[in-house]
């Protein structure tokens, strides 16, 4: 028997309500299990509507989106978001972190909406200072200064310990790197590769950098995936 | 747990803002509770004014204005009991005691008022407290007096001074010509004792030797030696005071002089009338708790409204919230959590504003009004009145946080700042 794919969109329709019709439909779109893709696309092409599609913040109009096997598009609100809190770790550009927290806080906050990923982890602190450990954070930054206190390079590494902590079947990256000068965005790639190695994780990253396609096992352009439609409105 | 520690995370990081906004709820907490205690405290004081005195007794006219002249000294009795009628209630097999009480003269601007030495062992205030001197002692000549002491504080008298007894209540004339000498002088009991000069009532009588019809007899007038030796019983009273032997028979002895055959009089239970008097004052006060009542929700929706400017610059904020798992349910619970704390902490300095204030201010309110504020732990009410401030926190916060639902909802987890 097959694993089934991190990640699978089947004939996936969506459409903004309110002024702006906007639509966007993916015929098919998978990720196997473990898989690193690249998604490139310009801004404007549909991304955020996609990962928040993939994320469960939004359902679908038609179509299913599984993850990990287990179908989102039919559950409730209120099921997607503890389904993304369970299963999916997300990376945003920057201003990741609640500013006035703790890093470490801030890493643990997803545990608090997932008990099964809690449960999972274990002593949820020592697994918290493991990753930074990994992540080459230091340890008293982690506890004693609040989030606003570290440098951007630091931010999205805290983002990726809160992301990978309890080591979900999925994790999305939202141009994690544009933020970064270029030697700071190898050595952040390979941080990120190298958790979601270890974790187990299968990665979605999203950006516009062609370039960066070269490490992913796979890279996807946008527009071979999805098609947008545009309307006046009515 | 981690939801609170970062609701408090979040306050301490607006903290300027958010502390402003705590103290205004504190302080509207501490007026509100303030009001509350003054109310109590002037109501009880109200009612402490006479006590173990069984029924007041006078020409007949409104219980409120007879209690009004004859124990706050306010206003003037319309007619007087006469002297056979005095001795005949006293005479009365229910009557325990009975203290004459005889007003209309006055000195400088505080009132004279003429009775008995048993006066000062029958007045009690304060639920049984008695009269106590603070220096000399009761009136045991015709030109003695004794003094309340805010008559002795205002108008600086000691033991053994001089002084001059006018005739009516505005002092046209002065019975100059009778210097009366301070026998004793009351110590503070918060009641209009403190602004009242006593003397017996043969003094008021001998006040009026030479006085006929309201005009001063031409002369030289009588010397104080002849009048020590005239009769001066009184031909009238303006009230009295009287205990009864047993309780039980306050309403019998009430119904027996409102129908007095002779003379129409008035009976009333101090208490009563108190209660009624109360009720006409009682407006004030009701004003008094709903003015401080809307600084307290002016301070709770100044608090709505710090809330709801911070929402535009927390979206960012929210959408973190929303890509770990967090339900817009949830952050809307978060947004209330933030307003109760608020309000909590609020609701505790508020305390420790009014208690630090009863403090302060305590010494200074009873000397300048005669008002006691005891300092004691919060009532039932006053704690109702804290968790109503909460709930009500609780309520008004629903608005920013009806609004951060639907921001989280349309945002979901787009950056925004």
């Amino acid at each position: 028997m097959d694993t089934p794919p991190a990640l699978a969109l089947d004939t996936v329709g969506f459409r903004w309500a309110g002024r702006m019709a906007f639509g966007l439909s993916v015929p098919e779109f998978r990720i196997a299990k473990g898989a690193r893709v690249l998604l490139l696309g310009e801004s404007g092409s549909g991304k955020s509507t996609l990962l928040s599609l993939i994320c469960g913040i939004n359902a679908p109009d038609t179509g299913s989106i599984r993850v990990d096997g287990t179908e989102m598009s039919a559950m409730r609100a209120a099921a997607r978001d503890r389904f993304r809190a369970e299963h999916i770790g997300i990376v945003f550009q920057q201003f990741n972190l609640l500013p006035y927290a703790s890093p470490l806080d801030n890493i643990l906050l997803p545990l608090r909406f997932a008990p099964a990923r809690r449960a999972r982890v274990g002593d949820a602190r020592a697994a918290a200072l493991t990753l930074t450990d990994a992540l080459g954070l230091p340890r008293k930054a982690m506890t004693e200064a609040t989030a606003d206190r570290l440098s951007v390079g630091q931010q999205q590494r805290v983002a990726v310990a809160r992301a990978l902590i309890g080591a979900p079947a999925l994790i999305v990256a939202d141009e994690p790197t544009s933020a970064l000068d270029a030697a700071s965005q190898a050595n952040f790639l390979d941080l990120l590769f190298t958790q979601c190695a270890a974790a187990g994780s299968t990665l979605l990253m999203v950006s516009h950098d062609e370039r960066l396609g070269a490490r992913f096992d796979r890279s996807v352009r946008m527009t071979d995936i999805a098609t947008m439609t545009r309307e006046a409105a009515a | 747990m981690i939801l609170l520690r970062l609701a408090l995370r979040s306050l301490l990081a607006r903290r300027l803002t958010v502390g402003l906004t705590i103290f205004a709820v504190a302080l509207s907490v501490a007026l509100f509770l303030g009001v509350e205690k003054v109310r109590t405290g002037a109501r009880a004081s109200f009612g402490d004014t006479i006590s173990n005195t069984d029924l007041i007794v006078g020409a007949r006219s409104g219980s409120v204005q007879l209690l009004l002249y004859s124990v706050f000294r306010i206003g003037n009795a319309t007619n007087n009991i006469s002297w056979e009628t005095y001795q005949d209630i006293a005479a009365r097999p229910e009557v325990d005691w009975i203290v004459p009480i005889s007003l209309g003269d006055s000195h400088r601007q505080f009132r004279v008022m003429g009775t008995t030495a048993e006066y000062f062992d029958r007045y009690k205030y304060r639920g049984g407290r008695a009269l106590a001197f603070s220096d000399g002692r009761a009136f045991d000549d015709v030109f003695d007096a004794v003094i309340g002491a805010d008559v002795a504080a205002t108008l600086g008298y000691a033991v053994d001074d001089p002084l001059v007894v006018a005739h009516g209540v505005a002092s046209f004339v002065s019975h100059d010509n009778q210097p009366f000498r301070v026998a004793g002088i009351l110590e503070k009991t918060g009641t209009p004792v403190d602004r009242t000069v006593i003397v017996s009532l043969q003094a008021i009588e001998a006040i009026h030797v030479d006085w006929q019809g309201g005009a001063q007899l031409p002369g030289q007038g009588t010397p104080p030696d002849r009048i020590r030796q005239m009769d001066l019983t009184p031909s009238a009273v303006t009230a009295a005071m009287i205990g009864v032997k047993s309780r039980l028979q306050i309403f019998t002895l009430q119904r027996a002089l409102n129908e007095y055959p002779s003379e129409p009089l008035l009976a009333v239970l101090p208490g009563v009338a108190l209660q009624e008097l109360w009720s006409i004052v009682g407006i004030a006060e009701t004003a008094l708790i709903a003015v401080s009542g809307m600084v307290v929700a002016t301070a709770l929706l100044g608090m709505a409204a710090m809330i709801f400017s911070g929402l535009n610059e927390r979206r960012r904020e929210m959408a973190i919230l929303r890509a770990v798992g967090a339900r817009p349910f949830t952050i809307m619970g978060l947004l209330m959590m933030e307003a109760v704390m608020m309000a909590l902490i609020a609701a505790v300095l508020g305390v420790a504003l009014l208690y630090t204030g009863l403090w302060l201010l305590r010494p200074y309110v009873d000397s300048a009004f005669g008002l006691y504020l005891p300092v004691e732990p919060l009532s039932a009410r006053e704690g109702l009145v804290l968790g109503a401030v909460v709930l009500a926190a609780a309520v008004t916060s629903l608005f920013p946080a009806l609004r951060a639902y639907r921001l989280s909802l349309s945002d979901g987890m787009t950056a925004r700042n």
